[in-house]
């Protein structure tokens, strides 16, 4: 079905996962994602998949580790406060090397927050959010078509490397209804001899689990997973460059900060003054190397996030505090307008010049 | 030239598919009956207690300073928002002097909210049920699951479709093309439940490149979250 259809970003979401052969669901609605699980409670039973409802998140995300470890593709979705309750079971499968997708479509916290758009679990994402050494591959989309995109792409590399993957959106990606071109990517194709299928009484049987009382041991399994995070780290990071060549002023952000950011570039460059923007795709790995490039140019960097200051720091330790870093934010369920943008671009290009 | 709906009953209901246009749809009926009736009294009921995003309750004050009152939660959008319905919400049965379109929450379980006034609008029997399609929602992409869901909303309700409306569309990829195949789409889903097409529903500079003598709505507006602007 590569027609084009009118989704909402929750619906892209919960088909893309389906066009890629997860046939497992486990969740418990929130504002602002209930729709991925009111979608995949109506497709599931209709295409042999399994969808769950669970008692709690925490249910839930076990629910997701023990499909995870049975080899299938599985996913859960939920927002932010949901996201936290999730966080041991998340730990557990980054120490278990289980594939499987989460999805955070935030809302303003902390605590139980509001249920408007928001960015605020930047480092809880990035940072991996529950206990211990570890990573989630973190990807933000910017529009419902790459809701759908990146869902698939998270399936794969939660595949490929054995980790569990975050889309971090947030309420409005996933309210927006915008169209989508839905592709049909089949069931994904690595091999997965690790998974819990049963021996046959033909091999040795397989053990998933994250507990080692010998520390040693605990360790060479902390530094073998490093060395599969520095591999994603050389393979998989993703970002969008927009009219950055010739910019005195470069805006960062992600998800729907990165639309307003756009059309504050816009603005600017209307007005005379060079600005770009910088989308990082995945915000772990955080495409680093590519905005330091940037700041051999550039004269100024302003992070614009749903947050009170989050992703400013990983654009601070990314040009290594060669340029200074402004931020132009909202937060708690507010948006920052185009116009809030374009007076940050201004006063970080006027700060430039009166430096100069 | 296309033709613009006639509206003729006292209650105008738009139900649906979630994500069918309903809200859109209600906002410009009752700008239609806005510039029909100048001396009438109009008014738009907000009965979506089943998601608290983009609702028409947050267009209140644009709504007020057009003449158009607003029967909606008084705590929508607050710290008590609870599915819940007002006691002004009587007005839509109470008020026979009253011009109302109602915007229904999507599928069957938002359209149970209506059926505590089901009685008193059918006994009153001035009434127009419409149906609201999009033949390019993923959930409905056939004109079977399209009369299906309606099928749900009608039973949920306990009131049955009187009109449907094409309200196909790709948000800024629509084209007359698509409003067209739409109709098309529309009229299977009347064949199958045996309820006629009312009109369809189109933005507004779209209108001058539909076929002549096609019963169009114009849309001139889409109930958002303030200040994004689309890639």
């Amino acid at each position: 079905m590569a027609e084009k259809v009118l989704m909402k970003g929750n619906e892209a979401i919960a088909e893309a996962a389906i066009s890629c052969g997860c046939r497992h669901y486990f969740g418990y609605p929130i504002t602002p994602q209930t729709e991925v699980a009111a979608y995949m409670a109506k497709r599931m039973p209709k295409i042999g998949g399994t969808f769950l409802q669970a008692e709690s998140e925490i249910a839930a995300i076990n629910m997701v580790i023990g499909a995870a470890a049975a080899g299938v593709r599985v996913m859960t979705s939920s927002s932010s406060p949901g996201i936290s309750l999730k966080g041991e079971g998340i730990s557990y499968m980054a120490g278990c090397d289980l594939p499987a997708l989460i999805v955070n479509v935030q809302r303003g916290g902390p605590g139980l927050g509001g249920i408007q758009p928001s960015q605020s679990d930047y480092f809880q994402a990035t940072r991996g959010g529950g206990h211990g050494d570890y990573h989630l591959i973190v990807l933000a989309p910017a529009s419902v078509q790459e809701m759908a995109e990146l869902t698939v792409r998270s399936f794969d590399l939660a595949d490929k490397y054995r980790v569990p993957c975050m889309l971090l959106a947030d309420g409005t990606m996933g309210q927006m209804m915008e169209p989508v071109t839905l592709g049909q990517s089949g069931g994904g194709t690595a091999e997965k001899p690790w998974a819990l299928t049963g021996t046959g009484m033909r091999r040795p049987h397989n053990i998933i689990n994250s507990l080692s009382l010998t520390p040693d041991e605990l360790e060479r399994w902390n530094v073998d997973r490093y060395k599969r995070y520095a591999q994603i780290a050389a393979n998989e990071v993703m970002y969008e460059e927009y009219l950055c060549d010739d910019a005195d002023v470069i805006v960062v952000g992600f998800g729907i900060a990165a639309r307003v950011a756009r059309n504050a570039v816009n603005s600017a460059r209307a007005a005379g003054i060079r600005a770009g923007m910088f989308r990082p795709i995945t915000l772990w790995p955080f495409p680093k190397e590519a905005l330091f490039a940037r700041a051999a140019t550039a004269k100024a960097f302003v992070s614009v996030e749903l947050s009170m200051g989050q992703l400013i720091e990983d654009v601070e330790l990314a040009v290594r505090c060669t340029r200074p870093v402004s931020l132009c934010s909202r937060t708690g369920g507010m948006i920052p307008s185009p116009a809030e943008v374009l007076a940050a671009i201004k006063a970080a290009g006027a700060a430039q010049k009166g430096g100069n | 030239m296309t033709v613009l709906p006639e509206l003729r009953a006292r209650v105008t209901v738009l139900a649906g598919h979630y994500g069918s246009g309903k809200s859109t749809v209600a906002l410009a009926c009752a700008e239609l009956l806005r510039s029909r009736f100048p001396d009438g009294r109009i008014a738009l009921a907000d009965l979506d207690i089943v998601n608290p995003y983009f609702r028409t309750a947050d267009c209140g004050d644009a709504l007020r300073k057009e003449g158009i009152g607003l029967i909606a939660s008084g705590f929508a959008s607050s710290n008590v928002d609870v599915p819940a319905m007002p006691g002004d919400a009587y007005r839509i049965t109470g008020d026979p002097g009253l011009r109302v379109v109602v915007d229904v929450g999507g599928d069957d379980r938002g359209a149970l909210a209506l059926g505590r006034y089901a009685p008193a609008l059918l006994a009153e029997g001035d009434l127009d049920m419409l149906g609201v399609i999009n033949a390019c929602r993923p959930l409905t992409r056939t004109p079977q699951d399209a009369a299906g869901v309606l099928r749900e909303i009608s039973a949920a309700c306990g009131i049955p479709f009187t009109g449907l409306v094409n309200c196909t569309n790709l948000g800024r990829d629509t084209d007359a093309g698509t409003v067209v195949s739409g109709l098309a789409f529309a009229e299977k889903v009347a064949e199958l439940t045996s309820v006629p097409v009312a009109f369809s529903a189109a933005r507004r500079e779209l209108c001058g490149a539909l076929p002549d003598g096609m019963r169009v709505l114009p849309v001139s507006r889409i109930i958002s979250h303030g200040g994004i602007e689309n890639f």
